[in-house]
């Protein structure tokens, strides 16, 4: 009466997981409320509000703010991570993950891969609210989904931050409040919404020290110039390290776990 | 076959902080039994169980399943047992199939494999009709024959169930051991903890009692309630005015003291014999008893009389 089975395989365990953690999504569609609702709200909300102040008018706020607003959601949705990471391993399945003959990492790496689509859903929202409320960048389709990718990349690289941060933190409220945080400050001291020069030299400095700031120019400058640029390789870089140096740690902590 | 135990437990320890949880456990259990961890809340019962399925690392000593050790064999050992939790854990946002399937691919079960293992297991433990509705909906007997059903998916050999029955009522707890035995019956080997005494009297071959950490008797229901003592005689002495002499009559047949309250005599037997005989001395000194009552120690009793309690 043996059922057969073969030893756990990291690839088939984390695309289970995965399976698993988009599963959840769809039969709690309110998981996506971020990426969907916020986008499209601040999109509204600062375009209309601001536009005219800022930039003249909201035709001309466009090309600011859809990056700003783009890398804002990333930051937001990486977020995320971080508590959804933390509700899971404080509810009774994980004990149930980890007494299975599973490869170790799997649920972490599935929680990471789903998080991805929640990326992509957020740039494609974002984006196409700006080009419904008549952002028509100057670089052709293809480097507006270069700029996507980008985002989307610098967004995965930091969900594996804020992954660290909801297994080393005590509880998943202390996460979530705590990436709002780090969320709005990061967001908004930045080049997101207005342009660095109309800023106090103290905050002028802050802002150029802000990753933020650096990945939002590499992607206004791609779509402006419809080319791949210094800033951009910079973006790419930063993202890489980030992972590079992040992504072990994460691991580390989910083992101590 | 039987040479080898389904568990074999050496000289376990841990240490939360300054306290001893678990201290110096020693064990072994046997293919095909069930085997009872019984003691008080926080006598270490869920940590042991913890450390045994590898949720946990021991400070000190070995665990081996089936002759794999838990620390060298780790996913060897972790692929020989299903476990059901405390609390159940299960997926809450998904459906009871969906969580079948998750659980029986990430055993490593081929996709056909899993859809027919689901099905076999959704009809076993009569989930079948609501095997696609949210978990939200789910009583508490349905959640533990989920979780338990998914402890089954690869029809383990050894089988734990922490508590399998706290807080259930009573009719699921009877069919909870039902399914139990049901699996007894097919050839598992079943750890249990439990704080229910009855339930560790109805199921459990052996028991481990456990206090403080500390192993404090281990055997048969039938072995430990005897290590309590005999037989308690109890009756009622119809008249108040008869109540001294009664007292003295019965203390004469028995070494043992003859406890009273009100009018209400008991005395424990060392054996059995000793009741005719009390009865004849009673009847003859025309003394009129009633609410008569014999009674067999209970686990309770061995509970009381071997743990300390105030953890």
């Amino acid at each position: 009466m043996e059922v057969q089975t073969h030893s756990g395989n990291l690839v088939m365990n984390t695309a289970t997981m995965a399976y698993r953690n988009l599963l959840k999504t769809v039969h709690n569609p309110d998981r996506f409320m971020d990426v969907i609702v916020q986008p499209v709200l601040f999109m509204l909300m600062f375009g209309y509000l601001f536009g005219g102040a800022i930039a003249g008018g909201v035709k001309a706020y466009l090309p600011i703010i859809v990056p700003g607003i783009l890398v804002q959601t990333m930051l937001s949705a990486a977020s995320g991570s971080g508590a959804q990471i933390r509700e899971d391993l404080d509810s009774g399945v994980f004990d149930r993950f980890k007494s299975l003959p599973m490869a170790h990492v799997a649920p972490l790496a599935g929680q990471l891969f789903a998080d991805s689509l929640r990326l992509f859903i957020a740039t494609i929202t974002s984006l196409t609210t700006g080009y419904v409320m008549g952002w028509r960048p100057t670089a052709g389709l293809g480097w507006v989904v270069v700029s996507g990718l980008l985002a989307i990349f610098t967004g995965w690289a930091l969900s594996w931050l804020f992954a660290l941060l909801g297994l080393l933190a005590k509880s998943a409220a202390t996460v979530q409040s705590f990436s709002t945080m780090t969320m709005l400050v990061l967001s908004f001291v930045s080049n997101a919404f207005v342009p660095l020069s109309s800023l106090s030299k103290p905050l002028q400095f802050i802002a150029h020290l802000n990753p933020v700031t650096y990945v939002i120019t590499a992607i206004r400058q791609i779509l402006a110039t419809g080319s791949w640029t210094p800033e951009a390789w910079l973006v790419l870089a930063f993202g890489i390290g980030v992972v590079v140096i992040f992504a072990p740690l994460t691991v580390w902590a989910y083992d101590r776990n | 076959m039987s040479a080898i135990h389904a568990i074999e437990v050496r000289h376990l320890s841990k240490r939360f902080g300054q306290k001893m949880v678990v201290d110096d456990l020693s064990f072994n259990v046997r293919q095909g039994e069930v085997f009872g961890l019984l003691g008080p809340n926080g006598a270490g019962k869920t940590t042991t169980l913890r450390m045994l399925t590898t949720l946990l690392k021991a400070d000190a000593g070995q665990v081996k399943i089936f002759g794999h050790d838990t620390v060298k064999e780790g996913r060897l050992a972790r692929s020989m047992f299903g476990l059901t939790g405390q609390y159940a854990s299960v997926d809450e946002d998904i459906s009871a199939r969906e969580n079948l399937m998750i659980f029986a691919r990430l055993n490593g079960l081929s996709r056909a494999a899993a859809k027919q293992r689901t099905a076999e297991l959704l009809a076993d433990f009569s989930l079948a009709d609501s095997a696609d509705k949210a978990l939200a909906n789910f009583s508490g007997g349905m959640r533990r024959r989920l979780d338990l059903a998914v402890s089954l998916i690869t029809r383990p050999a050894l089988i734990f169930l922490d508590e399998p029955t706290t807080g259930l009522d009573p009719r699921t707890r009877t069919q909870m051991w039902a399914t139990i035995r049901g699996l007894v019956k097919q050839g598992s080997t079943i750890v249990l903890t439990t704080q229910y005494l009855d339930e560790a009297d109805q199921l459990a071959d052996r028991l481990a009692v456990i206090d403080h950490g500390r192993l404090v008797k281990m055997g048969t229901p039938a072995e430990l309630k005897q290590q309590v003592g005999g037989t308690q005689l109890a009756f009622t002495v119809s008249q108040g005015a008869q109540v001294a002499r009664a007292v003295k009559l019965v203390a004469a047949q028995v070494a043992g003291t003859v406890q009273q309250t009100g009018q209400r005599l008991s005395v424990r037997l060392t054996q059995l014999a000793q009741l005719p005989l009390i009865l004849a001395a009673l009847d003859q000194a025309k003394i009129l008893i009633d609410h008569l009552s014999v009674q067999e120690p209970s686990l309770d009793d061995v509970f009381m009389d071997l743990t300390i309690g105030q953890n």
